[in-house]
């Protein structure tokens, strides 16, 4: 599936992590850039959780930001979804 | 069993992560994901995945979870189901139950999203809400009509809202509808929860709210904030004297039924099967093992 809007899940609170999605052409592959308070510690955990929920998805085509402010697993992984979701129109919410 | 204990039951914005992930340490009985009011209608979406996503991951450390869905006449009452029951909290909390055809309504779904899931033996409870006038004058019929209900609640600041009437520190406005319900689910031994205190700072009047609704038949409280906890602790805890008479007659009706007596004096007051009962409950309240009495009363 191929995101076609502009969607973004998440807050800048901490705890949390605010996930932007940016469509791009088909065959562009996948872009996801990441800040984080906890990058030195966490960043490889990050990635892994975002890609994980990708895969699961079948997003291949993507620019994803996130700007985490230490946020645990279950977060990056319903605030990607959410995002996802937004993005491919399947469900209502900011942007 | 010793029944559950219900005298905090903590809301927790089901769209705050940071809140939810600390949520079983705050020492409240239960907490109340909530979808509902506590949610921006454009989060919703957002809310509903996350509470998903905490509830298979997260430690609640023993704390009973509850998730306030959102009603089912709502656009999104129905994808709160799907998300939230294939997880089994321990009860989802329904607000606006004013029939017993919303009852029947939300059980339907349940049970079809159960089986759809595979789920054969449904561990899950419903806890109802009731919110409205409609929903006080059908209570009675509500608190009987399905086996899952395990609590009732009442939402004052609706309810108030739907008799237009202002919410005062008193409670006089919704004190008819406060003992109805408790009435309602005292006839169908479900625990009676009572609304909110919503002046966070005012630990005084929550304490006297809490002592009142105790007094006519409550068995806890909805928070909003951790902060209160203790205060409600404080009010539904027995007193160290409550717990010492209680253990006494308890330790005397098992020496009693040893000895085939059903009935009997302590200091010249009468001891009967309510005034066990009594003792009983004041003893789970204090966390007494009533198995050590049984086998210490020799």
């Amino acid at each position: 599936m191929t995101p076609k809007l502009k969607a973004q899940a998440g807050t800048f609170e901490s705890s949390d992590i605010m996930i932007l999605i940016e469509p791009v052409e088909a065959g562009a592959g996948r872009q996801v850039d990441i800040s984080s308070t906890v990058m030195l510690q966490f960043e490889e955990d990050i990635t892994s959780t975002i890609e994980k929920v990708l895969n699961d998805m079948d997003i291949q085509d993507v620019h994803l930001i996130a700007k985490d402010k230490g946020a645990l697993t279950p977060t990056i992984k319903a605030r990607v979804e959410t995002a996802v979701k937004r993005s491919l129109g399947i469900q209502e919410g900011t942007m | 069993m010793a029944k559950k204990k219900r005298r905090s039951m903590l809301y927790i914005p089901g769209n705050n992560p940071a809140m939810i992930q600390q949520s079983g340490v705050y020492g409240c009985d239960a907490v109340l994901l909530d979808l509902e009011d506590a949610v921006a209608l454009n989060q919703k979406d957002a809310a509903r995945i996350l509470v998903r996503n905490m509830l298979e991951t997260v430690n609640f450390y023993g704390t009973e979870v509850c998730v306030r869905v959102n009603n089912i006449h709502t656009p999104f009452g129905l994808a709160d189901l799907e998300e939230i029951v294939p997880l089994q909290p321990d009860n989802i909390r329904v607000p606006k139950t004013e029939s017993v055809e919303d009852v029947k309504e939300v059980m339907k779904e349940v049970r079809r999203i159960e089986k759809e899931h595979g789920i054969e033996n449904p561990t899950m409870t419903l806890h109802v809400m009731i919110e409205t006038a409609k929903g006080v004058a059908n209570v009675y019929e509500i608190a009987g009509c399905e086996e899952r209900i395990d609590a009732i609640t009442i939402g004052g600041q609706d309810l108030t809202a739907d008799m237009g009437i202002v919410k005062t520190p008193d409670g006089v406005g919704i004190d008819y509808a406060r003992k109805r319900i408790v009435m309602a689910g005292k006839a169908n031994n479900l625990d009676v929860i009572d609304t909110v205190f919503a002046d966070v700072n005012d630990e005084e009047g929550l304490k006297e709210e809490t002592e009142y609704i105790k007094k006519i038949g409550f068995a806890g409280k909805a928070l909003i904030n951790p902060r209160q906890v203790d205060a409600v602790h404080e009010v539904f805890n027995p007193t160290e004297n409550e717990v010492r008479k209680a253990y006494r007659v308890y330790s005397e009706f098992i020496k009693n039924k040893k000895a085939g007596i059903g009935v009997f004096a302590i200091d010249g007051k009468m001891v009967d099967a309510p005034v066990v009962q009594r003792a009983i409950t004041v003893l789970e309240y204090a966390n007494v093992d009533l198995k050590e009495i049984e086998e210490n009363a020799g």
